[in-house]
């Protein structure tokens, strides 16, 4: 659908958004998401910029999932519009917005049928692209003769670093991440969270990790996002979080893992 | 034994035809029910409600169902429908093989995990890629189970597929029960049963390689699947050039022996013969009509109120000369002459009972018990002698005619609807009632034509010779040679002893 279907609202975001020179890679614009009689996402409002690693934090039912699903149309909103890279979603194929797009699942979702390699490869090969398998399992830190394995052959942290591979290698620039390493041991958590800095950096990402580890967003991205309730309480960098000025369920959120470490800090002191 | 077993190739062939259609044709419509079926409760719940219900219905009454609803589906599109032989055996097996293929796909598809289907969305796959690429590959051992559950049930039902005319491991079941030639029984059953343990096994093979994603298991069970199809489908030789005459014969011996007496003179005069063999005494008589069979033996009184829905009992004479004129004019078909015995109704007893008679029956008849063939009791005659004379049992109760004898002989039943032209008869010191008021038809043994054959004059030369050719006490004896419990024959030796007899 061309802007000129809905001309007054896209006119009034696009002299805006001139003003603001850049599109952000990704907007969303009071939308809402209802699960039967529940408001999972209740008007939430927020642009990213390209570039950016943004953390979206909150407790389990906090709405952050049903946010991040409506990025690539897995799900539509119920109101209000998301935009990526000013366009409206609910214009464009869903289908060839999802192959442009990098998702990373908590339950890593590989298909069991296929070995290591089509899973890698399959999101080009439905475009009829082929893929260097060998240089997108050495980007995630895995040996190359992995590619001849089945999923079940392989670790958890191995699944999804393969996981991290289909998403990247459609060769799109957004990487949504539903708590990607909810299933994971912490050594194995840590490892892949610096890895997917590293790709952040390397090929040019714009990130949105979902998590409810308030830690992990601190350390690993540049802008946290805090929900509650469906909507969004806290924007701010990590330093502005630590520095308490994000508001009260972030402070809440961040004082776990402060108390946390001053705690290990005084059984070691 | 030998020719017991001699029979069995050709069987075996058609049994696998017949099975392999109707699997591919129940493949073709459940598998994309079941697709449709697995994300839609409500349509799932209807299909697999339906296929359940279906799967209810006695195999025998599914399959003979289809009998009068071919005919009207036929008539309503201007004829043209077989309602007897492969298509009717071929729809109800596919039927029953319905269930357990939709049941486990539907299981197979909704079993995939969630966070595997959220993947294939996620990667941007269409509907159609994610049901190609993942959903089916994924479903595909739960559905191959299925499948081989409604194979071995198919291939089981399929000897049903006799009663409607279609050879099948079942004709040497069927006719083996009602000579009690346990030897044919077991021929059939056991190879019914080898059948279906082989194409289990080769089923497990392609399960197997499905699951282990390997395709030489695959390949080692489908490649002597399509050769054992192939060898099926061969044409057996000489069938192609002689003209073909399909036989008919109903489910008792002298059935039997009669079509024989009939196949083996047609063969010697040159024609290639199929036999038809157990059809139901209604259905016989339709079937010839509709050219599913080109000859058969009826019985003139049978015809009389059966077919012509008549309840007077006219002479002999009368009636045979009724029925010839109303079978060329309405159904146009011909009655070449009668072969010169009656195999008509009575009442029999055992000797000693002091009854010689229907009148003499009535009044002691609510203390007796009655045992009936497996139609007499719904048949119009049962209904005459009943309302002549009075009748009143006690019990009543239908046999298979082997089993009446024996329920008369062990005193479960006191009275059994005989047959004049059954030797065991004379052979078990049977008393047949006399039937003063003249209740029951005559039933004269008549030779029919189909309306194709009708004026056939090399065929009706060929047949000429067993007009009036054969007497009452040789056609018992012809059937006390199958019929009784020791040293049994064949329907063919007893056959080729009758046409010696007879000098034919």
């Amino acid at each position: 659908m061309m802007p000129t279907v809905f001309p007054s609202a896209m006119w009034r975001w696009r002299r805006r958004s001139i003003r603001l020179s850049a599109e952000p890679a990704l907007a969303f614009e009071a939308v809402v998401r209802r699960h039967g009689t529940v408001t999972a996402v209740d008007g939430v409002s927020v642009a990213i910029a390209a570039g950016r690693f943004v953390a979206l934090v909150g407790t389990s039912g906090s709405g952050k999932s049903s946010l991040l699903r409506m990025a690539n149309r897995l799900d539509a909103p119920d109101d209000g519009r998301v935009l990526r890279d000013g366009r409206d979603v609910a214009g464009l194929d869903p289908i060839k917005l999802r192959r442009e797009t990098g998702y990373v699942f908590q339950n890593i979702g590989l298909f069991p049928h296929m070995s290591v390699a089509e899973n890698i490869a399959i999101g080009p090969r439905l475009c009829g692209e082929s893929v260097d398998v060998a240089a997108r399992l050495r980007q995630v830190g895995l040996p190359e003769d992995h590619a001849r394995r089945m999923p079940a052959e392989l670790s958890g942290g191995q699944q999804q670093r393969v996981g991290i591979a289909r998403a990247l290698a459609g060769g799109g620039k957004l990487l949504l991440m539903d708590e990607p390493f909810g299933a994971l041991d912490p050594v194995t958590r840590d490892q892949l969270g610096r890895t997917v800095r590293a790709l952040h950096a390397s090929e040019g990402l714009t990130t949105i990790l979902v998590t409810h580890d308030m830690a992990e967003a601190l350390l690993l991205a540049d802008r946290v996002l805090v929900m509650a309730k469906g909507r969004i309480v806290g924007d701010a960098t990590p330093a502005e979080m630590l520095a308490g000025k994000a508001g009260a369920e972030a402070a809440a959120l961040v004082a776990v893992p402060r108390d946390q470490a001053e705690r290990l800090k005084a059984l070691g002191g | 034994m030998i020719s017991a077993l001699a029979q069995l190739p050709p069987l075996i062939a058609s049994h696998l035809l017949l099975s392999a259609a109707a699997m591919a044709l129940a493949l073709i419509v459940g598998l994309p029910l079941a697709i449709l079926a697995a994300r839609r409760p409500r349509l799932r719940a209807v299909a697999l409600g339906l296929a359940g219900l279906i799967q209810t219905i006695p195999g025998l009454a599914l399959l003979a169902l289809f009998y009068p609803l071919l005919l009207w589906l036929s008539k309503l599109v201007g004829g043209g429908i077989p309602a007897l032989g492969f298509l009717p055996a071929l729809l109800a097996l596919s039927l029953y093989a319905l269930l357990p293929i939709l049941r486990n796909t539907i299981a197979g598809l909704n079993g995939i995990d969630a966070g595997v289907l959220q993947a294939a969305d996620g990667v941007g796959m269409t509907a159609g890629q994610r049901l190609r690429l993942v959903e089916l590959p994924l479903a595909a051992p739960v559905a191959m189970a299925g499948i081989r559950t409604a194979a071995v049930w198919t291939i089981g039902a399929a000897t049903l597929a006799t009663t409607v005319g279609y050879p099948s491991l079942g004709n040497p079941i069927f006719s083996g029960l009602q000579t009690e030639s346990w030897v044919l029984v077991l021929s059939g059953c056991v190879g019914a049963a080898g059948l279906a343990l082989a194409v289990d096994g080769l089923l497990a093979l392609i399960e197997r390689g499905i699951a282990k994603r390997r395709k030489g298991p695959i390949g080692a069970g489908l490649i002597p699947l399509a050769v054992a199809l192939g060898l099926a489908l061969m044409p057996t030789g000489t069938a192609s050039t002689r003209p073909t005459i399909t036989v008919g014969a109903k489910n008792f011996s002298e059935q039997f022996i009669l079509a024989r007496l009939i196949g083996t003179r047609l063969e010697k005069a040159g024609y290639q013969v199929r036999y038809r063999e157990g059809l139901g005494s209604a259905v016989a008589f339709r079937a010839l009509a509709g050219g599913d069979v080109d000859v058969y033996v009826d019985y003139s009184g049978t015809l009389w109120t059966g077919a012509m829905g008549r309840s007077d009992t006219p002479s002999r004479a009368a009636m045979l000369d009724g029925i010839a004129r109303w079978m060329a004019a309405g159904p146009k078909t011909a009655l070449l002459g009668p072969l010169g015995f009656e195999n008509a109704y009575a009442l029999a007893m055992r000797a000693g009972s002091g009854i010689g008679s229907l009148d003499q029956l009535a009044a002691r008849a609510p203390r007796l018990a009655l045992g009936a063939d497996l139609e007499f009791l719904d048949r119009p005659e049962w209904k005459a002698v009943r309302d002549t004379y009075g009748l009143r049992f006690r019990d009543s109760r239908a046999y298979s005619p082997t089993f009446m004898y024996r329920a008369l002989a062990s005193g479960q039943a006191d009275v059994i609807s005989a047959f004049s032209s059954d030797g065991r008869i004379a052979a078990e010191h049977l008393v047949v009632l006399g039937d003063p008021k003249g209740a029951l038809p005559h039933y004269d043994a008549v030779l029919l034509l189909s309306p194709a054959h009708a004026g056939d004059a090399k065929l009706r030369a060929a047949l000429q010779p067993l007009i009036d050719a054969i007497p009452v006490e040789t056609m018992r004896q012809a059937n006390y040679l199958v019929d009784r419990d020791t040293d049994k024959a064949t329907p063919e030796t007893a056959a080729a002893w009758l046409a010696r007899t007879i000098g034919r």
